[in-house]
């Protein structure tokens, strides 16, 4: 076990399996020499070389559309795009072309790809450097959605994700890039997709969350302990495929369900988990399922922390699910 | 007759801007990048570019060319007949597939745009296969889960398309900088039409072929028509060849409707590729005598003398008036030969026409490797699970 940062252990997850899988290579803007923006990919370049570590010219289109005809030969690519907001003009082909690769070769093309891209609000970043867009890529089939929460997962998630047969979008959450730290098995470590985590167990009401979220709602928790109300958290991890039955057991288990995300609420991935739960479990819920999100407006540069779920936001939330 | 050389570029004899001339025969073409021909109009080969192929080359490349057209014939009759949905005919282009893919080695990829099935066909894609895809049922590769001619044939090296213009384009360039990465002795052979060379994805792909030097050839076929924008209208650039040297890559024109000057010109930047001396663009100059597909009449926008003119310039006619000159080719031949192909054909359409429908799992199935829980259950309650039969969902018109 080593005590990583979350941006650490994308680092050591990264390096574990170029050194383990020749196929594995990794590509983006300022990925080589300088490490990337936020340091993700330092010192591999000079562990492996320029053939499996390099920059690229400054085109998202490229970046991804290349990586594809990489994965379609049979490498392992990991494309960085360097914010999730810049990733717009590669829309095309990672919907068009990564995500129906498999379906529409029947088989005889695939592509096994990652696309890593910090993403999230929380550091200044205005609209252009904190946006979370991870429903566009949840409503598209052909593509898994992974979004770790903790260095250990960051670490194990990211390389099941390299490992997976299928297209990744591994979104990383800056806000917590160096301020979460915890412990990372060395070495070899994964984490399968689609496993979802409880990060807390509680009896009162089911709150759900990945990324930055989850920690705020961890402190969110802390505060409704002291009020007398347990609050189970459950992390899914991944959000496409989904593990369902983590967060069905544990609201019919609670009969109260808040879900967490800082992207714009309306069609947010809130809303899928609100249907699910209505759809699958319906019998077992004593309140309505709140969405705790961001607002639907373009992301705030000053008003951030307005526009940020926070613990007030999400106790609140929770209380609308006993008092309606 | 000049070397298709950037030095032999005279600004004062340059022709006015593409957007400035009418879709005009080759003849006569004073572009830049000069136009590469081998084939005269009269049959004959300019000695000093012919690429002295044998005898049994030549005769296949004339071979594939007309199988290709009776094939493509058939298949606009089959669409006519309602039997297939959608077809996108390639009449007039066959030179252009056909000799540069003859420029590969069967271990080289393609990446295919819409009128390069011939070149899958070449690469052994059974007949009655290519036409169950056009059909989409059980026989198709694809599992009749795109349009027709989106043919995929992994086997060959031939990669499934998308319908979107363009995006094929990177992926050329990304496959060939893995080619690169692994030092497989591979080169990637990258289609796009005119229309594509307008798209983000172009700039994309030739900027990073370029700058990782990668072992690639992209061909772009000029057929004049992005459905119904002309050449002229999509680009003001004298040539698409020229936009090469900005890219910092050799940009060859080529008389697409010359096979042995398309295999030429490929074979040319193939071995350069091969050798590691970096990408190469050909701007194979041809025409698109028919509609963009069955669902389009060219007659809306375009002058019918504007097609007379390049049916004069017919890439088959042309190559077996050379073939006859050298007594390889004759009329019984060519009679023998296309009865071949006709009988052929015939067995496999009825071959492919006789296959069911896919299999209703197919409708989840790769998605991903595995289907998901969630998508499995979505299928088993409402198709699997409720009786479901292949005439649910239509919609009375």
């Amino acid at each position: 076990m080593a005590n990583m940062t979350l941006l650490g252990a994308v680092n050591d997850a990264m390096a574990t399996e170029m050194r383990n899988d020749d196929r594995v290579v990794v590509f983006g803007e300022d990925v080589g020499k300088k490490g990337g923006v936020f340091g993700a990919t330092v010192g591999l370049q000079d562990e492996f070389g320029t053939d499996r570590c390099f920059d690229t010219p400054l085109s998202e289109c490229g970046i991804i559309g290349t990586g594809i005809g990489m994965a379609v030969y049979g490498m392992r690519p990991v494309a960085e795009i360097q914010f999730l907001d810049f990733i717009y003009p590669a829309f095309d082909q990672i919907v068009s072309e990564a995500a129906k690769m498999r379906y529409r070769s029947g088989g005889e093309y695939t592509c096994p790809m990652v696309i890593r891209s910090p993403y999230g609000g929380g550091i200044r970043g205005g609209h252009y450097h904190s946006q979370s867009s991870e429903a566009y890529f949840c409503h598209t089939p052909g593509l898994k959605v992974v979004i770790p929460s903790t260095p250990a997962d960051a670490k194990g998630l990211l390389i099941a994700s390299i490992r997976d047969e299928d297209p990744v979008m591994f979104l990383e959450p800056k806000r917590i890039y160096r301020t979460v730290k915890g412990e990372v098995p060395e070495g070899e470590h994964v984490v399968p997709l689609s496993k979802g985590r409880v990060v807390r167990e509680g009896t009162d009401c089911t709150v759900v969350a990945y990324g930055a979220m989850v920690h705020i709602c961890e402190q969110a928790a802390e505060q409704a302990a002291k009020q007398g109300r347990n609050l189970e958290i459950v992390d899914p991890r991944t959000l496409v495929p989904l593990d369902e039955d983590i967060i069905l057991s544990s609201v019919k288990k609670t009969g109260r369900c808040v879900v967490v995300y800082e992207a714009p609420k309306t069609c947010g991935y809130g809303a899928e988990i609100a249907a699910l739960i209505a759809e699958q479990v319906i019998e077992y819920l004593e309140g309505p399922v709140v969405r705790v999100a961001g607002f639907d407006t373009p992301f705030p540069y000053a008003l951030e922390n307005l526009y940020m779920p926070d613990v007030r936001r999400i106790l609140e939330g929770v209380q609308r699910t006993f008092t309606w | 007759m000049p070397k298709p050389n950037k030095t032999t570029k005279k600004k004062a004899t340059r022709t006015p801007p593409a957007a400035q001339r009418p879709a005009a025969a080759p003849e006569g073409d004073r572009g830049s990048p000069a136009l590469l021909s081998v084939l005269r109009a009269d049959g004959t080969v300019d000695a000093e570019r012919d690429p002295k192929l044998p005898a049994e080359t030549l005769l296949f490349l004339y071979e594939q060319m007309v199988q290709v057209r009776e094939f493509d014939r058939r298949m606009l009759m089959l669409q006519r007949q309602g039997r297939i949905g959608f077809y996108g005919p390639i009449l007039g282009q066959e030179a252009s597939t056909i000799g540069s893919i003859a420029a590969t080695e069967a271990r080289d990829w393609i990446f295919p745009a819409l009128r390069e099935g011939a070149a899958a066909l070449m690469r052994g894609l059974p007949l009655e296969v290519a036409i169950a895809q056009l059909i989409g049922n059980e026989l198709d590769r694809c599992k009749g889960r795109q349009m027709p001619c989106h043919y995929t044939y992994r086997e060959g090296n031939y990669y499934g398309m998308s319908s979107v213009i363009g995006t094929q384009i990177s992926h050329a360039t990304g496959a060939a900088m893995a080619a690169k990465i692994r030092g497989d002795d591979v080169v990637v052979l990258g289609y796009m039409g005119d229309g594509a060379t307008s798209a983000n994805d172009f700039h994309a792909g030739m900027n990073f072929a370029a700058v990782f030097q990668v072992p690639c050839v992209m061909l772009c076929q000029n057929n004049h028509w992005a459905i119904s924008v002309p050449v002229s209208a999509q680009m003001v650039s004298e040539t698409i060849a020229i936009k090469a040297e900005a890219y910092g890559m050799p940009g060859v024109r080529v008389d697409g409707n010359d096979v042995l000057a398309v295999y030429v010109a490929t074979k040319e930047a193939v071995d350069r590729a091969r050798r590691g001396g970096g990408p190469t663009f050909i701007e194979a100059v041809t025409y698109r005598r028919l509609g963009h597909s069955s669902s389009d009449d060219p007659t809306r926008y375009r002058d019918e003398a504007e097609v007379a003119a390049w049916e004069k310039r017919d890439p088959i006619d042309r190559f077996r008036r050379y073939l006859e000159g050298r007594d390889l080719w004759d009329e019984p031949r060519e009679e023998a030969f296309k009865q071949d192909i006709a009988d052929r054909v015939n067995a496999a359409i009825a071959l492919a026409e006789s296959a069911g429908p896919p299999a209703a799992e197919s409708l989840i199935t790769d998605v991903f490797a595995d289907v998901p829980a969630n998508l499995k259950r979505h299928y088993d309650d409402t198709i699997a699970g409720a009786g479901a039969t292949e005439a649910d969902g239509h919609f009375p018109l």
